[in-house]
């Protein structure tokens, strides 16, 4: 069990503005290294999208950043908290941000709504009613109010990954960490979920987002991280990263992704990554509109 | 199928598998019949009747006492069947214990329980105050009763609700501690519930098999008001030389069984609506 008593460590340089900080973070699982000394800040309010191939261990660095995986060393600052001190209250840190999972994983035995209410009523002794009416405000926001009754099995894959989003926010949270969120969902109900993950990153919630979905990441995303074989590759602004990216690897990889029927021959078609639905004046138009709590 | 569709290519004799297997059933439904007509012929109505269901010892039994002969089987069942669930869970949390002499110890008590006759427990456990003068159980007899097949059936419980746990998968205690629950708190609001519902079937079949194990209550030496079913349909069955009683407290099981069954049934369907 955790000590309540402890205060968490600081450090002392603090800065407000940046919300993760990650230090030379290592992970290996056995013999094989999986991160292997990772370095990076998401500032407040800043959408971060990890994207790289299968097996580059950008799930892996999400689910340290939370502790889900026990980083084998190196430091991860939550809001200035340090989540990887042996002294840390990691259970009180984790409410601070959400997380959703690519399979969802939410609670099957509890109603939609119990799914949105039991973390505020179990882990902050916030009482029923008010959590239930919070709750069901969240779910209005994600288009879902009137299935609040219904059970997790009854809703179709994006409804449970909207509904998992709902629940990520009801600890009132400074930030939301998605791992793959819609790789598990048929193709027609992607765009569902990205779209409330759209108008979230306009409210100015902090995201951490690995995904695959490239014209989502260069749509939402203030920076795109690549990442291959455990190091981060590249990073910057999504047009840069995405639409001309330096390294020879991110081009492969981009190559891959955007053209998956093409014969690839590591060579990228100037013409494929320009996404027309992501268009950059619609990018920008909609960025610059930012207020918390209006989600 | 009609003889056309093999006429030619096929050997007559050699019959196809469809017409194989039409004939093998007519087989099954002969033997049946035959073994049914044998029966009718040869069994006598009458003495089956009065050796199993005669009617003057059927009000005799159902008069004096059958209603608090039931009521104790259930009774005792359930009781053991609550110690069960509880020390089974706790064994089961031992066996998923992070420290290693929990799962020995609660390995060790497990083989031992599973290895050793309910009869003799039962008989140890009524040995108790006689062996420790003084030693009484509350609610005596039935909380020697409870006790000990409680303590057996945990032995069986323990490995089905460790079962259902490592079921539950692993990405609800990853969601449940996300959400900043302690382990304990994801263990007890996320996995538990989650982890009877899909062992409800196993558990039921568990209380199914304590309902008749509680007939071996009989050995501890009862006074008539704490008579389950099998002591009471026997001793009436031994004055009277005739087996109606006991037909009528087996019945009496079938009544507490049987409903059972019906409920798994539909808490299943309900689970799968659920999950």
């Amino acid at each position: 069990m955790t000590d309540m008593t402890t205060t968490p460590a600081r450090i002392p340089t603090g800065d407000r503005r940046d919300e993760i900080q990650i230090y030379d973070l290592h992970k290996s699982f056995g013999d094989v290294e999986v991160l292997k000394g990772i370095s990076l800040t998401v500032h407040s309010g800043e959408v971060v999208c990890v994207i790289g191939p299968s097996g580059s261990g950008k799930s892996t660095l999400l689910r340290c950043v939370n502790m889900l995986e026990e980083p084998t060393s190196g430091r991860i600052f939550i809001i200035n908290e340090e989540i990887t001190d042996p002294d840390a209250d990691v259970d009180a840190i984790r409410t601070k941000m959400g997380m959703v999972f690519q399979s969802f994983n939410l609670f099957p035995h509890l109603t939609v709504l119990q799914n949105c209410t039991i973390g505020p009523i179990a882990v902050k002794r916030v009482p029923k009613a008010e959590a239930e009416k919070q709750a069901l405000d969240y779910l209005d926001q994600v288009g879902l109010k009137h299935r609040a009754d219904a059970f997790p099995a009854q809703l179709s894959g994006g409804q449970q990954q909207r509904v998992a989003i709902a629940r990520a926010l009801t600890m009132d949270v400074e930030m939301v960490l998605f791992d793959e969120p819609t790789s598990a969902l048929d193709p027609e109900l992607v765009g569902d979920v990205l779209d409330v993950m759209r108008r979230l990153a306009e409210t100015g919630m902090t995201m951490m987002v690995v995904t695959h979905e490239m014209a989502f990441a260069r749509e939402v995303a203030d920076r795109v991280i690549f990442m291959d074989g455990g190091v981060v590759v590249e990073e910057g602004h999504p047009d840069q990263v995405i639409g001309n990216p330096q390294h020879e690897r991110t081009r492969t990889f981009l190559d891959r992704v955007l053209n998956p029927t093409h014969v690839h021959t590591g060579e990228l078609d100037p013409t494929s990554v320009v996404d027309p639905a992501a268009g950059e004046a619609d990018a920008e138009a909609e960025i610059p509109q930012r207020t918390r709590g209006l989600f | 199928m009609t003889t056309t569709t093999q006429a030619g290519t096929v050997p007559r004799k050699k019959l196809s598998p469809r017409k194989r297997a039409q004939r093998i059933r007519w087989i099954q439904y002969a033997i049946l019949a035959a073994v049914v007509v044998l029966l009718i012929l040869t069994v006598d109505g009458r003495q089956v009747q009065s050796v199993f269901f005669r009617t003057d010892l059927i009000q005799v039994t159902l008069t004096s006492g059958l209603p608090r002969a039931l009521l104790n089987t259930v009774f005792y069942t359930f009781g053991a069947f609550v110690v069960g669930v509880t020390l089974g869970t706790l064994l089961a949390l031992m066996r998923l214990s992070q420290v290693a002499p929990y799962r020995w110890i609660a390995s060790i008590y497990i083989e031992f329980f599973r290895g050793v006759p309910a009869l003799i427990v039962l008989l140890a456990f009524g040995l108790l105050s006689v062996a420790f003068p003084g030693l009484r159980f509350p609610l005596d007899p039935y909380g020697t009763v409870w006790t000990a097949l409680g303590m057996v059936s945990a032995a069986y419980m323990a490995e089905t609700i460790r079962a259902g746990i490592l079921a539950v998968p692993k990405g609800q205690v990853e969601a449940a501690r996300a959400l900043g629950m302690a382990s304990g708190m994801a263990m007890r609001r996320i996995v538990l519930p989650q982890a009877f519902r899909i062992i409800t079937p196993p558990l039921t079949n568990e209380l199914i098999l304590l309902t008749k194990d509680s007939s071996l209550v009989y050995v501890l030496g009862l006074t008539a008001s704490a008579f389950e079913l099998t002591k009471f349909g026997r001793d009436i069955s031994n004055s009277n030389g005739n087996l109606t009683p006991l037909v009528i407290a087996g019945f009496c099981y079938l009544l507490i069984t049987l409903p059972l069954t019906f409920l798994v049934r539909r808490m299943e369907a309900k689970a799968k609506k659920a999950r």
